[in-house]
């Protein structure tokens, strides 16, 4: 196999329009964005009020987030499989081998990045503002809103790095999603399948096709970024 | 505001993917095994049996080991596994019940072409692996609990191979699928046991051959059967039995014997009522 290979099968794998490997793709994106959006939720308000609020445990929390980080996703899927089995304590719910199980173990992967890099950049802003803001009488909640909103372009970047982190990780879609044709099988597991097959240049191509995906959704998040700034400064 | 609309897109983000999870059609679960997902027999005989019957199979593919687990959890409606002793057993612990043995193939020695250990062509797999202990000829294993894992160990058993000794030298484990496992041995020049299946449909081969094959011992025999309904109330039984009879029955068997690679059969309808 050579990587001309992987490269033709990408370039016909993405001309050839399969609606197989769309719905793959289009799986993998609504997965990972859902995942985002919740640990933003989750994430953001989580950093900035950690870089804002003193409270005896704090310095050990932040190490916790920061450590984190590098959850390994089989751990998390492993855990996520457990609960969700039918024999786990939430079993009951029947999510497991869902596209929403695969979204509640990619959150729990990316909570902790989203709140660790915007920890560190809140924490840097009210640095520079916190004088200011506690002579206009602003109380610790009211910055923690001011403060995120007032760096939303920079904590930009911890979104993309937890969706970059959804969108490459195999371990815990594979582990609770069960890499179901049609159904829960996304970029990264589809690569891990027909890697098995030893179809080699076809896992190259898909991965060229998934790497595209991340970069051209980078280019996007800067262009709108680029076009924001310039708008409201 | 801006802040409550971004709260608001994740929010219906988060929403409409979990929608079509909820809104399910009539679907069970199947844990199969990587060698009949992996060899494309289930993407062959699913859809007859899809348009037929209405209900949409989703297969998770795990070694047998793995599938039985699921089956006992009660993450599955059905099993489908080779693994005769495990699925028995299986079946005697009331975790399972209408178990039918529904195809078989066979399981094949790979190596490669250069044949260090000078088995090529042997018809007694119990001969060749003792040879290929004594060469200290690399030997890849599964590793796995998977079915074709179960069936290795048992015949290094009846050559009387220590494997303690061999491993981590000539003896490796890749603790993994069939697939990963043969691209492992491709690249080892290794030796491993595989299903033919999987085999068949295994593209990355480099320079790795059938090295042993036509052995009564290496009769590879496929069951399913339902999860208990009475072990797990979730079950889908009438679904899950459509689906047990329906690869036991005449049009089933039929689907299973028509599914070719290159002209070769890769498994043999078997089921005797």
């Amino acid at each position: 196999m050579s990587e001309r290979d992987a490269f033709s099968t990408a370039l016909a794998l993405i001309g050839g329009a399969d609606p197989a490997l769309w719905g793959i793709v289009g799986l993998s994106l609504a997965v990972s964005l859902a995942a985002v959006a919740l640990a933003s939720l989750v994430g953001l308000p989580l950093g900035a009020a950690l870089a804002v609020f003193r409270f005896p445990g704090r310095g050990a929390l932040v190490t916790l987030f920061n450590g984190m980080m590098g959850l390994p996703p089989v751990v998390v899927g492993l855990a996520v499989y457990l609960l969700l089995s039918r024999a786990g304590p939430l079993g009951g719910l029947g999510l497991l081998f869902t596209p929403a199980a695969m979204v509640i173990a990619q959150t729990i992967l990316i909570v902790p990045i989203v709140a660790a890099l915007a920890r560190q950049t809140v924490e840097d802003a009210w640095r520079e503002y916190e004088e200011q803001m506690r002579s206009l009488g602003a109380t610790p909640r009211r910055s923690v809103a001011t403060l995120i909103w007032d760096t939303r372009f920079s904590l930009a970047t911890a979104v993309l790095a937890g969706l970059g982190r959804a969108s490459a990780e195999v371990g815990a879609v594979m582990i609770v999603g069960g890499n179901i044709d049609g159904l829960t099988r996304v970029m990264t597991t589809a690569i891990a399948l027909e890697t098995s097959k030893g179809d080699l240049p076809l896992a190259l191509g898909l991965g060229i096709v998934l790497i595209a995906l991340i970069v051209l959704i980078n280019a996007a998040a800067s262009a709108m970024k680029a076009v924001a700034q310039a708008r409201f400064g | 505001m801006h802040r409550r609309r971004f709260v608001g897109i994740a929010a219906i983000t988060a929403l409409a993917l979990a929608a079509p999870a909820a809104a399910q059609e009539k679907s069970i679960v199947v844990a199969s095994t990587t060698s009949t997902e992996q060899s494309g027999l289930f993407k062959h005989i699913l859809p007859p049996f899809e348009r037929k019957t209405g209900i949409k199979v989703r297969v998770v593919a795990q070694g047998t080991g793995q599938a039985l687990d699921m089956g006992k959890r009660g993450d599955a409606d059905v099993v489908f596994v080779h693994d005769r002793d495990a699925e028995l057993k299986f079946v005697a612990e009331g975790y399972g019940v209408d178990r039918r043995e529904v195809m078989y193939n066979d399981f094949v020695v790979v190596g490669p072409s250069a044949d260090p250990a000078k088995v090529r062509g042997s018809k007694d797999v119990i001969d060749a692996l003792k040879k290929i202990a004594a060469a200290q000829a690399p030997f890849v294993s599964r590793g796995d609990r998977s079915g074709t894992h179960a069936a290795e160990l048992r015949f290094w058993k009846a050559a009387g191979i220590d494997l303690a000794a061999g491993r981590g030298g000539w003896y490796r484990e890749t603790g993994s699928g069939m697939g990963p496992t043969l691209n492992t041995a491709a690249a080892m020049n290794a030796y491993a046991l595989a299903d033919r299946g999987t085999w068949l449909s295994f593209k990355n081969r480099q320079s790795l051959v059938v090295a042993v094959e036509g052995d009564g011992k290496l009769f590879n025999q496929y069951g399913v059967m339902l999860v208990n309904p009475e072990k797990h109330r979730h079950v889908k039984k009438e679904l899950g039995m459509a689906f047990v009879d329906w690869i036991a029955s005449p049009e089933g068997q039929a689907a299973i014997a028509s599914y070719k690679i290159g002209g070769e059969q890769l498994f043999f309808p078997n089921h005797r009522k």
